[in-house]
C-alpha cells in the first residue's frame, strides 16, 4: 500500500478548508443580508441557542468583538462548531430565506469570522470568579469536557481535566475531517478556552480496578476512586470508543482499519499517512462519508458499500453530495460477505440485497439476492459501521446506572452517583460537537447547583 | 417606441436624460463619450474664475454592504481656463449639433457674467444654467448657495444674466433653504426660462472612527460637502413637487437628485419635471446606464399610451395636497398571506416595539396574526416584510362620506364647529 502519487502541494490543496475564512468584505456583505428575524428560527435550531441574528448584526456594524462575545457567551467552542457543525440541517437549514428560494445566510462562516477574530486577538471575555474552594475533575478534554471546565472555572471552581490522548480536543482534534477543522485551529481554540485558567492533564487515562487501560496504551493512568476522593464533583465527558467490528470474514487482514482509527491516524499525523489506491468503505453514516472523502483526497478510488438503500443511510444528504463530487462511488443494497487476500486485503466479495419488511430497528430488513456475488478489488478496507460505547468502563463504576449503554442522568446532568455528572457522547450516544458543548455547559450549571447547594439555599 | 425628444424651455434634445454639471461634465472628451452612449444633453461643469481644488474630495455613505447610497463632494467649479472650456464646447457642438449643451456659470460681477455669456453663445451652446446651489467653498466667496439662499440676490443676478443672454436660462436651486418656492419664484421674477433642482445638500457623510476626522479628510481636517445620490431622491422629489404645485410658479423644471434608473426619471416627471439631470449614478456606474433609462422610460410611456415624456409632467404632483385635505374616513388594515409568510416575524416585532401592538403570535404557529380591531393601517408591517405581496394593506369599506380635518368634529377650527 502506498500513497497514490500526490505531492505535498497537491495534498495541501486537497485538504484545504472547505469553508474558507471570510474576507472582511465578504463578512460585511453577507451579514448585511440577514433579516434580523424575531425569535429567530436559526437560534431555535442551534443546540447551544446562540443569538445568531444579534452576532450577525454585530458583524455588520463592524463590531466583531461584540459578535464573538455574543457567540462565546452561549458556546465557548463557537469556532469549532462554526467549522464542523452540520449547519445545513441546523441554523442554516432553518433560515427563512430558504422559504424564499434564496440562499440561506452563511451562518457558519460568519460565526467562524467573528470567533477567529477573538481567538487571534486573545480577547478575554470571561474571567474566573473568586475561588469557591471547590474542586471538580473533568474526564475527557473533548467538547463536552472543555465546555464544562470553562463554565465551572467561570464560577470559581478549581478544575482539572484528564485526557487519555496526547492532545486535548477530543473529536475536534482526532475525529472530524481536517478540511473542516485543522489541528492548528483546534489547538488555538483550546488554548483560548483554557486561558480562563483550568488545568488539562493529557496522556492521563482514568481507569478503575476492573477496567484498566487497553493494551498498548502508553500514557499514565489514574484510578477513578483516587480522583473522587480528592474532589467535590466529577464530570464524565467521555466520547465513544473504538470502531465496531461487523464480523465480516477476513476483517482481521492487514489494511483493514476502523474508520475511527483511520481518522485518528490521519489527524494525529496531519495527513502524513498512506492510503490505498483502491479503498472500500463499509457503512453509510457521516463517519463513513468522512473516511471516503478523506481517502479520495489522497487520490484513492473510493467505493462505499451500504447494505440498505440510499433512503436508509444516516449520513446527511449534503455530505453524500459532497462525497459524490469528490468522486466517491456509492454501492447501495450491497453487503460485503468476505474480505479476501493473502495477508493484506486484495478485495471484497459482495452480494446484492433487496429490502424486506421493516424490522425491530425501525429500518427495513435485507435479504441477499442469490447469484449476485461479485468481487471488488481493493487494497484497503475501512470499517465505518459505528463505534463501540465505553460501556465496560461505565459498568465498572459502582452504582452508575446506564440506559441503553449510555450514562443515565437527571435534569441537572447528575448521574445516579451523587457527585458524578455526565454529558456529551457518553450520555446521548454520539451526536454533534455542538450537542456535546451544550451538555458540558449545562452540566456545569448542574454541578454548580450541587456544589453550592448550601450557599444558594 | 415612444419619441423621447424634448423641447425644454426652448432647449431641444434627443431625450430628457442629461448629465448634471459636475465631474462627469468636466471635459469635452467626457461629454462626447456620454453623447455616444446615449445621453441627450449635458450641463458643462460650472465656468467661473478657475479655482484650485483640494485633493481628497469625495466621501460616501454605504448602507448594509451597498456602496454609495449617498455621495458627498467638496470639489469646486471648473479648475480649467475659460478658453480651454470654450474650445472644447465648440468641438462638442460641432460633433453633436442636435444634443443639448448647456453652460453652467458662476461669477461675481455683472461684467463677468456678461462676458462669459457672450463667449459661450459664440461657441454655439444651447442654454445657460446659473449655479446658485453649490453649498461648499464657493458660497464662502459670496457665490453658489450664498446666492440661492437669498431670493433678492438671486433675482437680481438672474436679471443681469437676462439682460445679455439670448439663449434660454435655467436657474439651479439649492435645497439648503427653508422654502424652495421662495428661490424658484425669485428666479422666475428675474426672468429665467426654467429652473433645475436640487443641487447638493449640506452634509457630513461620516467620521473615521480611528482618527476621529470627518470624511473626506484633507490633511486631518474636513469641510461640509454637497450630498447627492440615491439617498437624496425623496427630498428632491418633494421640492420639485412643491415648486410645480405653487400657483404662481410656471417655469419648466429640470429634476435632479439621486436619479439612477428610468423609474427614478419617471418619478421626477410625474412630480413636475420635464427633463432630468444625472450625476452620481454616472460617477458610480459610467455612461452605460442610460441604455436602460431610454428603454424603460419609453416602455413606460408606451404602456400608458403617452406619446411624449412631458405628457407625464406633473400627473402625480396634483395628487399631493396638504394633510388637512386628506380623507380621515379612509381606512386600511394589514392582511398577512400565510402562504407567502416565511415566518421571520419582523412584522410582529416592528408593530410590537415600534408601532401599535396590533400583531400577535399564535401559540401553535410562527405565522403572525393581525389584530384587526386595533390595526390603524400604518403600513409599517408591510414595509418591513421581506416578501413581496405577503402583507397587503386592505381597504376596509366605510359607508361614511369623505371627511377631512377641516370638517372633522375634533378640529376646534372646523367648518362645522
Amino acid at each position: 500500500m502506498s500513497n497514490p502519487m500526490l505531492n505535498d502541494a497537491e495534498l495541501n490543496a486537497n485538504f484545504a478548508k472547505i469553508k474558507p475564512k471570510m474576507t472582511q468584505s465578504e463578512a460585511r456583505i453577507e451579514s448585511s443580508r440577514c433579516l434580523f428575524c424575531h425569535d429567530a428560527p436559526c437560534t431555535i435550531a442551534c443546540p447551544t441557542e446562540i443569538d445568531i441574528p444579534m452576532f450577525i448584526r454585530q458583524i455588520m456594524s463592524g463590531n466583531e468583538k461584540g459578535a464573538a462575545r455574543t457567540i462565546f457567551s452561549r458556546n465557548i467552542l463557537g469556532y469549532s462548531c462554526a467549522s464542523v457543525c452540520p449547519t445545513e440541517v441546523l441554523c442554516e437549514g432553518s433560515c427563512v430565506y430558504l422559504d424564499l428560494n434564496e440562499r440561506p445566510i452563511d451562518i457558519g462562516r460568519l460565526q467562524a469570522h467573528a470567533t477567529e477574530y477573538a481567538i487571534r486577538k486573545t480577547l478575554p471575555f470571561f474571567e474566573k470568579a473568586k475561588s469557591t474552594g471547590k474542586k471538580v475533575v473533568v474526564i475527557g478534554a473533548g467538547p463536552a469536557g472543555l465546555a464544562c471546565a470553562h463554565e465551572l472555572t467561570r464560577k470559581g471552581h478549581e478544575v482539572v481535566v484528564y485526557e487519555a490522548n496526547p492532545k486535548a480536543g477530543g473529536l475536534n482534534m482526532y475525529g472530524v475531517a481536517p478540511y473542516k477543522l485543522s489541528n492548528q485551529e483546534a489547538e488555538n481554540e483550546i488554548a483560548y478556552v483554557q486561558s480562563i485558567g483550568f488545568k488539562i492533564k493529557t496522556n492521563y487515562r482514568v481507569v478503575t480496578e476492573s477496567c484498566l487501560a487497553p493494551k498498548g496504551y502508553n500514557g499514565k493512568t489514574v484510578l477513578l476512586k483516587t480522583l473522587l476522593s480528592d474532589c467535590d464533583a466529577l464530570f464524565l465527558g467521555l466520547g465513544l470508543g473504538s470502531s465496531r467490528r461487523p464480523g465480516i470474514p477476513g476483517e482481521e487482514k492487514q489494511n483493514v482499519i476502523g474508520a475511527t482509527e483511520f481518522i485518528y491516524n490521519l489527524r494525529e499525523k496531519e495527513q502524513k499517512i498512506t492510503v490505498g489506491k483502491k479503498v472500500v468503505v463499509i457503512g453509510a453514516g457521516n463517519t463513513a462519508i468522512d473516511a471516503c472523502v478523506e481517502s479520495a483526497k489522497f487520490g484513492a478510488d473510493v467505493t462505499l458499500l451500504y447494505r440498505r438503500s440510499e433512503a436508509e443511510q444516516s449520513a446527511y444528504h449534503f455530505e453524500v453530495d459532497f462525497a459524490r463530487l469528490e468522486g466517491v462511488q456509492f454501492h447501495y443494497l450491497t453487503s460485503p460477505i468476505e474480505i479476501f487476500g493473502k495477508n493484506a486485503v486484495e478485495g471484497v466479495r459482495c452480494v446484492r440485497n433487496k429490502l424486506t419488511a421493516i424490522d425491530k430497528s425501525g429500518k427495513p430488513g435485507i435479504q441477499p439476492i442469490p447469484d449476485t456475488d461479485f468481487l471488488l478489488p481493493c487494497d484497503q478496507v475501512i470499517l465505518a459501521t459505528g463505534q463501540k460505547k465505553q460501556t465496560s468502563f461505565f459498568e465498572s463504576i459502582p452504582d452508575l446506572a446506564l440506559e441503553g449503554g449510555n450514562i443515565k442522568i437527571n435534569n441537572d446532568y447528575q448521574t445516579t452517583c451523587e457527585s458524578i455528572f455526565a454529558g456529551g457522547d457518553c450520555v446521548n450516544g454520539g451526536k454533534e460537537v455542538v450537542n456535546a458543548v451544550a451538555h458540558g455547559r449545562d452540566a456545569a450549571q448542574g454541578i454548580h447547583r450541587y456544589l453550592m447547594k448550601e450557599e444558594l439555599d | 417606441m415612444a419619441d423621447l425628444s424634448i423641447d425644454f424651455a426652448g432647449i431641444k434634445a434627443p431625450n430628457p436624460f442629461w448629465l448634471a454639471s459636475a465631474p462627469p461634465t468636466n471635459t469635452g472628451y467626457q461629454i462626447m463619450n456620454a453623447f455616444h452612449a446615449g445621453w441627450g444633453g449635458a450641463v458643462w461643469k460650472t465656468l467661473g474664475h478657475p479655482i484650485v481644488n483640494v485633493s481628497s474630495r469625495y466621501s460616501a455613505v454605504n448602507y448594509r454592504g451597498r456602496r454609495m447610497m449617498g455621495l458627498n463632494n467638496i470639489e469646486l467649479i471648473t479648475d480649467r481656463s475659460l478658453q480651454e472650456n470654450l474650445t472644447e464646447m465648440k468641438e462638442v457642438k460641432e460633433k453633436f449639433p442636435a444634443h443639448a449643451l448647456i453652460a453652467s456659470m458662476m461669477f461675481e460681477t455683472k461684467a463677468e457674467w456678461h462676458e462669459c455669456i457672450a463667449r459661450c453663445e459664440d461657441v454655439g451652446i444651447d442654454g445657460f444654467e446659473l449655479n446658485y446651489g453649490c453649498p461648499h467653498g464657493m458660497c464662502e466667496r459670496g457665490m453658489g448657495s450664498a446666492v440661492g439662499q437669498n431670493p433678492e440676490v438671486a433675482e437680481r443676478i438672474t436679471s443681469w444674466v437676462m439682460e445679455k443672454a439670448t439663449k434660454p436660462v435655467i436657474v439651479k436651486l439649492t435645497p439648503n433653504i427653508t422654502n424652495i418656492t421662495a428661490a424658484g419664484l425669485a428666479a422666475q421674477r428675474g426672468g429665467a426660462q426654467a429652473v433645475s433642482l436640487i443641487n447638493t445638500i449640506n452634509s457630513v457623510t461620516g467620521i473615521n472612527l480611528d482618527t476621529m476626522v470627518p470624511n473626506p479628510s484633507v490633511d486631518g481636517y474636513s469641510t461640509h460637502g454637497g450630498y447627492c445620490g440615491p439617498a437624496v431622491k425623496p427630498i428632491a422629489l418633494n421640492m420639485v413637487s412643491e415648486l410645480y404645485n405653487h400657483p404662481k410658479f410656471n417655469l419648466p423644471i429640470s429634476g435632479i437628485g439621486g436619479i439612477e434608473t428610468w423609474a427614478d426619471a419617471v418619478e421626477f416627471f410625474l412630480m413636475g419635471a420635464s427633463s432630468v439631470q444625472v450625476c452620481t449614478a454616472v460617477m458610480h456606474y459610467g455612461h452605460r446606464i442610460v441604455t436602460d433609462m431610454h428603454d424603460g422610460f419609453s416602455d413606460y410611456l408606451d404602456t400608458h399610451n403617452l406619446g411624449t415624456p412631458t405628457a407625464l409632467t406633473g400627473i402625480t404632483a396634483q395628487k399631493l395636497r396638504n394633510w388637512e385635505n386628506l380623507n380621515l374616513n379612509h381606512k386600511v388594515i394589514a392582511q398577512i398571506n400565510p402562504e407567502k409568510c416565511i415566518s421571520c416575524q419582523l412584522c410582529y416585532i416592528a408593530c410590537e416595539d415600534g408601532a401599535h401592538q396590533s400583531i400577535r403570535l399564535p401559540e401553535d404557529s410562527r405565522i403572525p396574526e393581525i389584530i384587526q380591531e386595533t390595526c390603524v393601517g400604518c403600513n409599517l408591517c408591510s414595509l418591513v416584510c421581506p416578501v413581496d405581496e405577503c402583507i397587503s394593506m386592505v381597504q376596509v369599506p366605510t359607508t361614511d362620506q369623505v371627511i377631512t380635518w377641516k370638517e372633522h368634529p375634533a378640529n376646534p377650527h372646523s367648518v362645522g364647529s
